[in-house]
C-alpha cells in the first residue's frame, strides 16, 4: 500500500484516545488523541487518515464527512459524520454514536524508524 | 496576581440525576468554599424521547440525590446555586418538578426561606407557526430545511436554548437558586462570571469546561466534583477527587468532546473562538487556560429543539445457530419481510410502517456504518423492531417479521424444524418511536422574549 522506506503502527498503538460521540443530534464526531507529539504528527502527515480514507472506510459519500481537522492544542486528529437519521430515531443502532470508532485501530500510519 | 479578584465555581456533575453524584469529591469541593455550585442537568444524548413525550429520562430518586446535595451545599455556604435544563430536556413540566423537589429539601432541612427562580423555555408549536405565516425564515442546522409547517406538524414538544440574560435577571431579582428551562450548558456557567463583570470569553470558556465536570480531568471518571476558577486574566480547573488531575492534555481533549469545530463553540449571541487558546500547568493537578476570544454575533439567535412521535414500537429478540441459515441471513430476512409485505404492503409509506433487523454478531452495533458486515461468529442475535402508527399493528408486524425467520424457506436447510431461536416467542412493548424533528434557530430581537421567569420563596 504505501512506499514509504519506514515502518507502519497501528493507529491504536500510536494515539491514547480513540473515542466516538454524538455532536448533537445530526452528526458523530470522532476524535484521535495522541501523547507522543512524534506520533501525533506521524498521523497528520499521513495519507492513511484523510477525509477520503476515512470515507472509503466507512462506505459513506466523502460529503458526509462534515469536518476533518488536526487540532494542535490537543495533538487530535477529529473528523466529523452526519447521520443518515438523527440519533435515536427508530432502526438507528447507537444513540450516543459511542461505538462507532473501532474500525479506526486498524489504520497503518507510516512512522520514521524509531533512532 | 495575589490580591487579583477571582470567582470559583463548583460543578459536580455532567448531567444531573443521570447517576448520582458522587459525595466524596462533592464534600471535599464544599470544603474549598466555592462561590457557587453549577449543574448541567440537559442532553441531547438520550434521544429524542424524553423530550418529544415530555418524560424525565433519569430516576427521580437520582434527580432527587443530586438536587438535595446542591441545595443543601449551597444554603450551607450561602452561596447561589444554578441548575440548567431541568429533568434532561429542560420542558416546563421538568422546570416544575425541579422547583417541587428543591422545596422538599428546603422544608424537610428546615433552609428557608429561599428565593427561587424557575425559568421556563418551553415553546408553543403554535407560536413559531403564526411566525412562519408571518414571513419569518427559521433556518435549519446541520444541513437541514427551514422550518415548516409540515415539521410542527410532526412535532410534540419544542424548548428554547436559552443564554445567560434570563439567568442573570433572576439572579438580580434575588434568586439564590435558579433552576432553569433548556439552557445552553456554557451559559449556566458563564452567568454568574459576566453579572460580576469579567471578561466574555473567559466566562463562557469555563463554562464550556466545566460543563460535564470531571471530564476536564484525568483518569477517566464521571460525577466527580471540579472547580473552576475565574479571574480577569485566566481560568484554572482543579478536580476534587484525589485521584484526578486536570492536566493540559485532559483540558484540551475535553474541549473538543462532542463537537464539530474544535475551534469555535456558538452559544447563545456570539462565537466562543479557541484558536489561540492555550493550556499551562501550573502542578501537577492544575491547569492554567489562557487565550480565548469572544465574538459578538451580528444578530442574536436562540436554538430550537423539537421532538415528534413517529409511531407505536415493539420488539422481537431471537438467535440464530444453523451455519447454513447464517449463510443465508439476507435471504432469511428478505423472506420475512415479504410476509409482512403481503400483509402490510411496502414499509416506508406515509402513515404505514417500518421494520428494522438488528443482526448483533454482524452489524448490529455500528448498522449502515460497519465497514465488516460479514458474521464471523457461531450465532447472531436479532432484534425485529416494528413500528406502526398503532400498538396492535406493531406487535403483529413484529410477530410476523420474527415468525418468518423461523419458517424461512431455503433451499439448503437441513433443520426442518426452525430456522432460527426465539430468546421468548413473545412480542416486547417497546416505547413510542420519537424523532428530533426540530434543530433549528430563531432570530430574536431580545435575548428573553422566549423565556418565562416565576420567583417564589421556598420554605418561608
Amino acid at each position: 500500500m504505501t512506499e514509504t522506506s519506514g515502518t507502519t503502527m497501528k493507529l491504536r498503538d500510536l494515539a491514547t484516545t480513540i473515542r466516538s460521540k454524538n455532536a448533537g443530534v445530526d452528526h458523530i464526531t470522532f476524535d484521535i488523541i495522541f501523547r507522543e507529539p512524534r506520533y501525533y504528527e506521524a498521523a497528520k502527515r499521513s495519507e492513511a487518515l484523510t477525509p477520503q480514507r476515512i470515507a472509503d472506510l466507512y462506505r459513506i459519500p466523502v460529503t458526509d464527512i462534515v469536518s476533518f481537522v488536526a487540532f494542535d492544542p490537543a495533538q487530535a486528529i477529529k473528523f466529523t459524520i452526519r447521520r443518515r437519521r438523527p440519533s435515536g430515531s427508530p432502526g438507528e443502532p447507537d444513540v450516543f454514536g459511542s461505538q462507532m470508532y473501532p474500525p479506526l485501530f486498524d489504520i497503518e500510519i507510516p512512522v520514521e524508524d524509531a533512532g | 496576581m495575589g490580591t487579583q479578584r477571582q470567582m470559583r465555581l463548583m460543578s459536580p456533575t455532567g448531567h444531573l440525576g443521570f447517576t448520582p453524584i458522587e459525595r466524596g469529591s462533592f464534600e471535599i469541593g464544599l470544603r474549598q468554599r466555592p462561590d457557587a455550585i453549577v449543574a448541567d442537568s440537559g442532553s441531547c444524548d438520550i434521544g429524542p424521547y424524553p423530550l418529544g413525550s415530555d418524560q424525565a429520562h433519569s430516576p427521580r430518586e437520582w434527580q432527587m440525590h443530586d438536587i438535595d446535595l446542591i441545595v443543601r451545599g449551597a444554603r450551607e455556604l450561602g452561596v447561589p446555586a444554578i441548575i440548567g435544563s431541568a429533568s434532561d430536556t429542560g420542558t416546563d413540566r421538568g422546570v416544575d418538578d425541579y422547583v417541587a423537589m428543591v422545596q422538599e429539601v428546603v422544608e424537610r432541612e428546615r433552609l428557608g426561606p429561599v428565593r427561587v427562580a424557575a425559568i421556563y423555555s418551553e415553546i408553543d408549536p403554535e407560536l413559531l407557526r403564526g411566525l412562519l405565516r408571518d414571513g419569518v425564515e427559521i433556518p435549519g442546522l446541520n444541513g437541514r430545511p427551514p422550518l415548516s409547517e409540515e415539521i410542527l406538524d410532526r412535532t410534540d414538544h419544542i424548548v428554547a436554548v436559552m443564554g445567560t440574560e434570563p439567568i442573570i435577571d433572576a439572579l438580580n431579582a434575588g434568586a439564590e437558586i435558579v433552576i432553569t428551562g433548556r439552557a445552553s450548558d456554557s451559559a449556566i456557567f458563564a452567568a454568574l462570571p459576566l453579572r460580576a463583570g469579567y471578561p466574555k470569553a473567559l466566562a463562557y470558556c469555563l463554562g464550556k469546561l466545566l460543563e460535564c465536570a470531571s471530564f476536564c480531568a484525568e483518569p477517566y471518571m464521571g460525577k466527580e466534583t471540579v472547580i473552576g476558577t475565574i479571574t480577569d486574566e485566566d481560568l484554572v480547573l482543579e478536580p476534587m477527587h484525589p485521584g484526578q488531575r486536570c492536566t493540559p492534555a485532559s483540558v484540551a481533549g475535553h474541549a473538543m468532546y462532542e463537537r464539530i469545530d474544535p475551534f469555535s463553540e456558538t452559544v447563545p449571541g456570539g462565537v466562543l473562538d479557541l484558536r489561540a487558546i492555550r493550556y499551562e500547568a501550573i502542578d501537577e493537578r492544575r491547569t492554567r487556560v489562557t487565550g480565548a476570544r469572544f465574538i459578538d454575533a451580528p444578530r442574536y439567535t436562540i436554538k430550537l429543539e423539537g421532538a415528534g412521535k413517529v409511531g407505536e414500537r415493539a420488539l422481537a429478540i431471537m438467535g440464530i445457530r444453523d451455519p447454513i441459515t447464517l449463510s443465508y441471513l439476507d435471504e432469511v430476512i428478505a423472506f420475512a419481510r415479504q410476509k409482512v409485505e403481503a400483509r402490510f404492503g411496502p414499509p416506508g409509506q406515509p402513515g404505514g410502517y417500518e421494520l428494522f433487523y438488528h443482526v448483533f454478531g454482524r452489524n448490529g452495533v455500528m448498522g449502515y456504518l460497519e465497514p465488516t458486515p460479514a458474521v464471523a461468529a457461531h450465532e447472531v442475535g436479532v432484534v425485529v423492531e416494528a413500528v406502526a402508527p398503532t400498538r396492535a399493528m406493531a406487535d403483529e408486524i413484529a410477530a410476523m417479521g420474527s415468525r418468518n425467520m423461523f419458517y424461512a424457506r431455503l433451499p439448503v436447510v437441513k433443520g426442518t424444524a426452525g430456522g432460527a431461536s426465539f430468546f421468548s416467542d413473545e412480542v416486547l412493548a417497546a416505547r413510542p418511536g420519537y424523532e428530533w424533528t426540530v434543530a433549528h434557530v430563531l432570530p430574536v430581537e431580545d435575548p428573553r422574549a422566549l423565556f418565562r421567569t416565576r420567583l417564589l420563596t421556598v420554605g418561608g
